[in-house]
């Protein structure tokens, strides 16, 4: 008997140790979805929601999209499995019907001269849009997408990639050619939806350095280019129009509001004044410069405009000379001043017609990332031109360098009044998102105040601060636009904090230190 | 017999796993039974290892002991501010033993040792919450030792030898928290080494005022396992002169130590049928100041790991009684106090304070031959602990986190005398 019970205690002994059980296990309602159901979640949007980044949508970028961490989240609470229509590859360029209609993603590679900086990755890619993925996807973030294309019929339909009438990320996932975004994210019955629409609204205007239209006024979409400024009430129809269709099946969810341009580097990176008179190239020609200009300054002041004087200092980084459309054309006028200043005709007239919208860059002016390839540059378009004149080549040539003696072109700079115009559409269609927030009972996110943050002093984590300094801040991908896997993850929690708010829901953060920044690669083109 | 066998292969259907600090305490069932008491216990051939001046005292002309234990142990890590969790699931640990004692003369024995007292088996899954800390290791060393023991009277002896060690290693874990390769494989680096020597001592006195009472001491040296042209194997760099490293295999230069371990104890006899024991251990865990990576080439980074262990002290309590003259039964407990101090905890050794249950048997076949059966339950509380010593650009970097371990040991051994 007393054998008996030295085994029995044994046994109990070995079972207790199988395995170490935790007090308040956190896989095991540790956690609470408060009123929420999170069982089926369903993401709308644009590329932010695709996990688009370093200019493509790939697989290691689609796997850290804030759908995705937040999926991995609710995981814990009731969350239910999440799929996603990954791409084939890394590389994240797009063929159709093999031939290549969207370049491969910027990695950070270092040039023979140690130089860092990003470049395409080099390979061919496998994603061929025409390979239409069988399905529902929980993640509808469609890359490209402006907010009246998610209610537009026939934005899958490939027949349209070509005319640029419908978007090849959607005809990947679309259940029919003539499905709609919104359409398929519902046939799936989300018990909770997330929706992040609106900034191509007024980003592709934005990116493009304002050279699209601001529509504000014009209710009709199937007319807007695609570089144009979406008006506001009709980004307030189609935005309650989603809002309604997806809380008609009684889902929760969270609406997520539009950042600020400011606040990401592809606007802050290049400073406006970058003209260093300590390179070779450009500070001897100082003297020069500021000469010829002197007598643009004097026509200027005699025309009553001279805050459009130019010149460079010899101390210090000078401004660029920019074109701004917003200011009167005044290139008749001066073409008159300088001929009655002793000019000859020819070059008076060039000289009108160059410098009748031009002006130096102030803070005030954002100068695009793309442009830091082009200040300084020769211009090929403007030397033809000059040549086709029969301007002498050398004099040609020094009219024609980007940003010194030719205005830098509308598409490199977004000037005040082109920020004007994007941020006004853009508080429009945040008051649009936040009333209807309160309107349906739904979590209202307020990522333009973090991404604020990040821009400004920056988001202190457990390894650092993540700023949106280009490449180096951690929080944006090297197209300058999109976040970086540790930006997406900030921008996770921020969406959790939301919805923790409004529905009494513990959904646990994820520590942000743990996701990476810019890819580093030397497998370039 | 057969119900203990029975109760060990359940027990082997459990999917547990072993994890803890690198000392094993196993080197003998008859005293692991006795909660690992023995420095002075003269029982059997065990003794070799606890304290040598004891193996003269043993009364046969030959003696032998020799046992395997498995451990199986399990590590749950989780953290409740991001709902991560992890738990172990390692490889079955088989520490050993094998002592051998022969009688040269009424004052004089000689022995052979080999025993397992370091070693670690611990594997998370790959790329777990803390896998920049360890995915997973795998930690050996064989202690080989000639001994010789001397009594002076009845009453005093003393006794030792030289160790020789065999050393193995294999450590993996991802370089930091964030790099991968293009395709999002994270980084990491293999340490491998095999087949490390080193040399170390061990001596012991023991004492013995009347026939059932006795008092022992011994002290086992420090040894440092040098490894020296170790294999690194990088796996998953990205290609890029700006990444740290690149993929492939260098040399590494690191040190382990081993450290020396003092212990005193006592035993008494009560009458024919019981024995209690007391020992009490000295861990000199201070030589484990830090784990240190030399990597060959001077443009790899040397990876340096900071442990700031603390000397440790054990206490051990056991009982023996003679049921009949087949069976024996024994019992014990001991306290485990951890080296790891606060703010060190790291997870490739998550070692708390723990509780140390015993029990066992030995059943004799005949005169000559016994089997010698244990278990040993380790308890652990649940503790809060966080590494604080890993660094990102020159920031300490805490991981943290609610460690909960258990282990289940049983053991079996045969001792044989003649």
């Amino acid at each position: 008997m007393k054998k008996y019970i030295y085994y029995v205690a044994i046994l109990a002994l070995g079972f207790a140790s199988c395995e170490p059980e935790l007090e308040n296990p956190v896989d095991e309602n540790f956690y609470t979805s408060g009123t929420a159901d999170f069982s089926n979640y369903v993401a709308v949007g644009n590329s932010l929601t695709a996990g688009y980044a370093d200019g493509a949508l790939y697989i290691t970028g689609q796997n850290n999209s804030y759908p995705s961490i937040m999926a991995q989240q609710f995981s814990l609470v009731g969350g239910g499995d999440f799929n996603q229509p990954l791409m084939d590859d890394n590389l994240g360029g797009l063929k159709l019907g093999g031939s290549q209609i969207a370049e491969n993603r910027f990695v950070l590679s270092v040039d023979a001269n140690g130089n860092p900086g990003p470049a395409r990755l080099a390979g061919d890619p496998a994603t061929d849009i025409s390979n239409v993925l069988t399905g529902s996807f929980n993640n509808m973030g469609v890359p490209g997408a402006k907010s009246f294309h998610l209610v537009a019929p026939g934005y899958g339909n490939v027949a349209g990639v070509p005319t640029g009438q419908a978007n090849p990320y959607f005809v990947r996932i679309a259940s029919e050619p003539n499905a709609t975004v919104i359409g398929d994210a519902i046939a799936q019955s989300p018990t909770f939806f997330s929706l992040w629409i609106g900034n191509n609204d007024i980003l592709s205007y934005a990116t493009s350095g304002g050279v699209g239209v601001d529509q504000t006024g014009n209710l009709d979409p199937t007319t807007y280019g695609s570089n144009d400024i979406t008006d506001p009430n009709v980004f307030a129809s189609v935005y309650q129009s989603q809002v309604d269709l997806l809380t008609g099946t009684g889902a929760q969810g969270a609406l997520i509001n539009i950042a600020d341009v400011t606040s990401i580097p592809f606007f802050t990176t290049v400073p406006f004044a970058p003209l260093s008179p300590a390179n070779p190239s450009f500070g001897p020609l100082i003297p020069t410069l500021n000469a010829t200009y002197a007598q643009l300054n004097g026509a200027f002041a005699f025309l009553g405009v001279p805050e459009r004087s130019i010149s460079f200092a010899t101390d210090a980084a000078s401004a660029v000379v920019v074109l701004d459309e917003s200011l009167a054309n005044i290139s008749t006028q001066l073409t008159q001043v300088l001929i009655g200043g002793g000019l000859d005709a020819p070059t008076a007239t060039i000289f009108g017609l160059q410098y009748g919208q031009a002006r130096q860059a102030t803070a005030s002016d954002l100068l695009l990332l793309t442009s830091s390839g082009a200040i300084g540059q020769l211009n090929q378009g403007r030397l033809d031109q000059l040549l086709a004149f029969g301007v002498p080549a050398e004099t040609a040539a020094q009219l024609s360098v980007n940003g010194v003696t030719w205005p830098m072109e509308d598409q490199w700079v977004l000037t005040p009044t082109e920020q004007a115009s994007v941020s006004a559409a853009q508080a429009s269609y945040n008051a649009t998102i936040q009333a209807l927030a309160g309107i349906n009972d739904l979590a209202y996110v307020d990522v333009r105040a973090v991404l604020q943050q990040v821009a400004g002093g920056g988001v202190p984590f457990d390894g650092g601060v993540v700023t949106s300094t280009f490449v180096t801040g951690g929080g944006f991908s090297l197209d300058g636009v999109h976040p970086s896997p540790r930006g997406y993850a900030l921008t996770t929690n921020v969406i959790i904090d939301a919805i923790n708010t409004k529905y009494g829901s513990t959904v646990p953060n994820v520590n942000i230190g743990e996701y990476g920044t810019v890819t580093i690669s030397n497998d370039v083109n | 017999m057969k119900k203990v066998l029975s109760v060990l292969v359940l027990l082997l259907v459990c999917a547990v796993t072993y994890a803890g600090g690198y000392r094993v305490s196993l080197q003998g069932q008859r005293s692991l039974a006795m909660g690992h008491t023995g420095v002075a216990v003269v029982n059997n051939a065990e003794i070799a290892f606890f304290n040598p001046a004891g193996l003269v005292y043993l009364e046969n002309k030959w003696n032998i002991a020799g046992g395997v234990s498995g451990v199986f142990a399990d590590v749950n890590y989780q953290n409740t501010e991001f709902g991560q969790s992890a738990q172990t699931d390692s490889p079955t640990g088989t520490p050993f033993y094998f002592y051998a004692s022969y009688a040269v003369s009424k004052n004089i024995s000689v022995g052979l040792a080999a025993y397992t007292p370091y070693g670690s088996s611990v594997e998370y899954d790959q790329d777990w919450a803390g896998s920049h800390l360890v995915n997973n290791i795998e930690l050996a060393a064989i202690y080989i030792q000639p001994l010789i023991s001397v009594k002076l009277s009845e009453v005093f002896s003393f006794g030792g030898g030289p160790i020789y060690v065999s050393g193995s290693v294999n450590f993996n874990r991802n370089l930091n928290r964030t790099l991968t390769d293009i395709d999002g494989n994270r980084s990491n680096v293999t340490l491998d080494a095999s087949g490390v020597n080193a040399w170390g001592w061990s001596a012991g006195i023991m004492f013995n005022p009347t026939k059932d009472l006795h008092f022992g001491m011994n002290y086992r040296a420090r040894i440092d396992v040098n490894v020296e042209g170790g294999d690194a194997t990088f796996s998953n760099v990205p290609n890029s002169p700006l990444a740290p490293v690149a993929n492939g295999r260098v040399d590494f230069d690191a040190t382990l130590p081993l450290p020396a371990e003092w212990t005193v104890g006592m035993s008494y006899e009560l009458g024919d049928k019981w024995t209690f024991a007391f020992d009490y251990n000295l861990a000199v865990w201070s030589a484990y100041k830090s784990l240190d990576i030399d990597f060959a080439p001077e443009d790899v980074p040397d990876s340096v790991n900071p442990r700031n262990y603390d000397d440790a002290s054990t206490y051990r309590f056991g009982a023996q009684y003679v049921l009949n003259d087949k069976i024996t039964l024994r019992g014990g407990y001991y306290f485990d106090e951890s080296p790891v101090q606060e703010g060190f905890f790291a997870p490739e050794t998550p070692r708390n304070d723990s509780h140390g249950f015993t029990g066992g048997l030995s059943f004799n076949v005949n005169s000559k031959l016994s089997i010698d059966a244990s278990f040993l339950y380790l308890q652990f509380d649940e503790v809060e602990a966080s590494y604080d010593g890993y660094q990102e650009n020159g920031q300490a970097v805490p991981f943290s986190g609610t460690y909960k371990s258990s282990a289940f040991i049983p053991g079996l051994g045969v001792s044989y005398k003649m």
